[in-house]
């Protein structure tokens, strides 16, 4: 029954997955112990048997993971949309209800994963059965579909007419409770595999992916010579044990527990909810006085205050008291080689040289002389990486020295102390009137803005201010 | 062991005992030998360390924006660094640019190819990038000039052999980083569109990538169809730590905010947490109830919660330490097919192919 789901296309390969899955689901309903108990239905005046209400579906989804009823309903709904339980009345409208309405089980013949992707013979064979069982009957878009694909495999017509009338007369011998299940069962499937166009298709794929066993990549000699290396490099690397990794989550979180916004809220409150936008006006990069968590933040490792373009500029001016202020000019000035234009590497590099390490720069960095005579050796041939030795290790000079010093420093113990703790704002006394949502200039509106000032300042009293020129 | 040690792996001639079977069996060995090493140092499980934490109460995230405005499915946003806006792509080639919080679209381009399954928003906040089935990531400069046509000024970065799956701006406007459905990530000059560095080493596509937040700030983690998740130095190009313990493709991974560890979203509807100091998976993250797979993964900002979107419309919200889910969202009408985290961490965004986005707090 089952087809190889490996060898499938690669976009209905992820969805064979969760089908799978689904079927394990619907087979652990059907279980004729823990699964789901089903009874006769009445359909108007038929008794259908082997099947169950929503309500049914629903309680068994519950009780069987242990999640709320929403849960249990979207997920029996999901059961309802990919075709593994279809309902007996309104059998169009493929939906859960949470009420007696009547479903039954899929047949594994036309389970979703069975007869993927469906054929046009079948197609054309159902839709064929419909039209000689009811004229009328075909909906519009089955209307088209049926006559594209009359012209499409024309040369099979006459077989398709042959077997949808046999299907035909051999469904009328059936009881009709058969027969009605039959038709069910089978309306299901279409319904799944060709939506009304603009409908929710649920069979909706995203492009082709590839996986190992049909991949573009070269699998070859040197693709396993590169995963045997990276292999035996591993097996020979240093690992720290579980409960010492472990107890540093535990440690990060309770550090920024107050932090995160989601976790604990912030003050004044959150933009999001409140429509108040005063939390992102009070933590911007120019505001005169920081928030207590935004300066305590600083505290927590090197890299947020680095990070935080107050928290340098603070740093900075402590370091230019310590007559330390090179080493983060130069640390700035590297980022910036290597994050910056290809183009300009060559120019930065030089620029470092000039201000940084040539013997008597203005700035002149202390770095060990290893270290300096490896940077100095690389220069020749300049690339973006190439300060990376000497940066990193400024980086940790100041890690290790500068930023525990600054942290025990009057200058930082004075921000802590001035630093505002903002009132959380009272919950609205109307919450059905919305604040105004103001917006705000756009980041790429305030380069301009400083690009036209620029310009401006060269034009001069005759540039652009022409109008108030004449007033004069 | 037949085969004989090389100090240079760049031989292209095959040796005759160095036959395409035998290189196979001989990684797998040794892949297992490395399962093996990684095993001995697990001396316990997260979730008995974090018994001593307190469990987290009630959970209540809403809605609190919902943009509507792409006409087809929503695959990939990205946050501006302003905190409130978002650059958002969709399969019908549209790009929009929204003001969040006030869910005014500011800019809209219309991309030449559909499925545009990837784009970022530049540091400064003055560009896009953007890429999907046309194979390319192009850069788009954002004009402030409502009648300026945004395409006209188009760049194109980076040129790859498959779909382009993601991509993500470095620390500054300058660098540009690709995944690819040609199985490699890319790293480009955006000025002069080289190739700056390649990275070669997934067996199929590659479907994501995040920047780690480390102080040396070198790092990358990718994930893709190999059921792989490699973490790579952006310097040398080589592939330093390899995951594969997922048993179906990767469609996210992101790292935790300390840069310790990453987390990744999978088709096998669990998500994953990989600590990188233990060089090993730490945690799984789910629930027979949850039979879809994972297609996007957030962290809050302490790490504590993370966030994931599935195919099955849902977003599940984990406790990270304990291991258990505390919340589950409805809303959308179809796959949750992106999610990420604003830069302040005062809300999340998610994108769907119901054609909006939502954004929850």
């Amino acid at each position: 029954m089952t087809i190889n789901t490996l060898t499938k296309g690669g976009a209905q390969r992820e969805q064979m997955y969760c089908l799978r899955k689904m079927e394990r689901v619907i087979v652990a309903m059907q279980d004729p112990d823990m699964g789901m108990k089903m009874r006769n239905q009445r359909l108007l005046i038929t008794v259908i048997p082997h099947a169950m209400t929503g309500n049914d579906v629903i309680e068994w989804l519950i009780q069987k993971y242990n999640i709320t009823e929403e849960e249990a309903r979207h997920l029996g709904g999901l059961l309802v949309q990919y075709g593994y339980i279809y309902p007996l009345r309104e059998p169009r409208s493929l939906l859960l209800r949470s009420d007696d309405s009547p479903y039954r089980f899929q047949t594994p013949y036309f389970w979703t994963s069975s007869r993927w992707p469906a054929t046009e013979l079948d197609y054309a064979i159902y839709l064929a059965k419909k039209n000689i069982r009811k004229q009328g009957e075909l909906v519009d878009y089955e209307k088209e579909n049926y006559s594209i694909l009359h012209k499409r495999i024309n040369h099979t017509w006459d077989f398709v007419v042959m077997q949808a009338r046999e299907q035909l007369r051999a469904s009328k011998q059936r009881r009709k409770a058969d027969r009605i299940v039959l038709e069910c069962q089978e309306q299901a499937y279409w319904l799944i595999n060709k939506p009304c166009p603009g409908a929710f298709d649920v069979l909706d794929l995203g492009p082709e992916r590839c996986n190992v066993l049909s991949s573009r990549v070269a699998l070859n000699a040197d693709h396993y010579r590169r995963e045997i290396e990276h292999s035996r490099r591993a097996l020979g690397r240093n690992r720290v044990k579980s409960s010492i990794c472990l107890e540093s989550f535990m440690k990060y979180s309770e550090q920024y527990l107050h932090h995160d916004p989601i976790m604990s809220g912030c003050l004044p409150s959150n933009p999001w909810i409140s429509d108040d936008t005063s939390h992102w006006t009070i933590n911007t990069d120019m505001v005169g006085i920081p928030t207590r968590l935004r300066v305590e933040r600083w505290s927590f490792s090197f890299m947020e205050l680095l990070n935080d373009s107050m928290g340098r500029r603070e740093f900075m001016i402590y370091l230019e008291k310590e007559f330390s202020a090179e080493n983060l000019c130069f640390w700035v000035a590297c980022e910036d080689l290597r994050h910056g234009e290809s183009s300009k590497i060559i120019l930065k590099v030089e620029e470092v040289y000039k201000n940084f390490l040539a013997p008597g720069a203005a700035r002149w960095v202390n770095i060990d002389s290893k270290t300096m005579e490896r940077t100095l050796e690389g220069i020749k041939r300049p690339h973006r990486f190439i300060m990376d030795d000497a940066q990193m290790h400024i980086y940790f000079l100041m890690k290790k020295d500068s930023y525990p010093r600054y942290l025990k420093s009057e200058l930082y113990k004075n921000m802590l102390a001035k630093a505002i703790v903002p009132q959380e704002t009272k919950k609205s006394v109307f919450p059905f009137m919305r604040r105004q949502r103001h917006s705000s200039p756009s980041p790429a509106m305030v380069t301009q803005a400083t690009e036209d000032d620029g310009k401006a300042k060269g034009a001069g009293p005759t540039g652009t201010s022409s109008t108030t020129n004449s007033q004069i | 062991m037949i085969f004989s040690t090389k100090p240079e792996m760049a031989t292209q001639e095959i040796q005759p005992n160095e036959t395409l079977t035998n290189l196979k069996a001989e990684s797998d060995t040794l892949k297992t030998k490395l399962e093996d090493e990684r095993a001995k140092l697990h001396d316990v499980e997260l979730h008995q360390v974090a018994e001593k934490v307190d469990g987290l109460g009630q959970f209540i995230m809403k809605t609190r924006r919902t943009l509507k405005g792409h006409g087809n499915k929503v695959l990939c946003m990205d946050w501006c660094k302003d905190k409130r806006r978002i650059v958002s792509s969709s399969q019908d080639g549209k790009v929009i640019v929204w003001d969040a919080f006030t869910t005014n679209k500011e800019h809209a381009v219309t991309m030449p190819c559909t499925w545009v399954m990837a784009c970022a928003y530049a540091p400064s906040g003055c560009a896009v990038a953007c890429g999907g089935l046309d194979n390319k990531c192009s850069v788009y400069p954002l004009s402030l000039d409502k009648n300026e046509n945004l395409a006209a000024k188009k760049k194109s970065v980076a040129m790859h052999t498959n779909y382009l799956s993601a991509c993500s701006f470095t620390n500054s406007d300058m660098q540009i980083l690709t995944s690819s459905g040609d199985g490699t990530c890319a790293l480009w000059d955006v000025e002069s569109g080289q190739l700056l560095q390649s990275f070669h080493g997934h067996a199929a596509d590659v479907l994501c990538l995040d920047l780690a937040p480390s102080e040396t700030g070198n790092t990358f983690v990718s994930g893709g169809c190999d059921k792989k998740a490699n973490v790579w130095d952006m310097r040398s190009g080589q592939c330093i730590q390899s995951f594969e313990t997922h048993e179906s493709d990767i469609n996210s991974v992101r790292y935790y905010p300390s840069g310790d560890a990453f987390a990744s979203g999978s088709d096998d509807a669990t998500c994953r947490l990989y600590d990188l100091r233990a060089d090993r998976e730490v945690a799984i993250y789910s629930k027979e109830s949850i039979i879809f797979g994972a297609s996007s993964v957030d962290f809050s900002l302490s790490g504590r919660l993370l966030f994931g979107g599935y195919n099955d419309y849902t977003i599940n919200v984990w406790d990270v330490l304990k291991g258990t889910r505390v919340s589950i969202l409805f809303g959308h009408e179809n796959r949750v097919s992106t999610l990420r985290l604003s830069p302040d961490g005062t809300a999340f965004c998610s994108g769907s192919w119901d054609h909006t986005l939502r954004i929850w707090a």
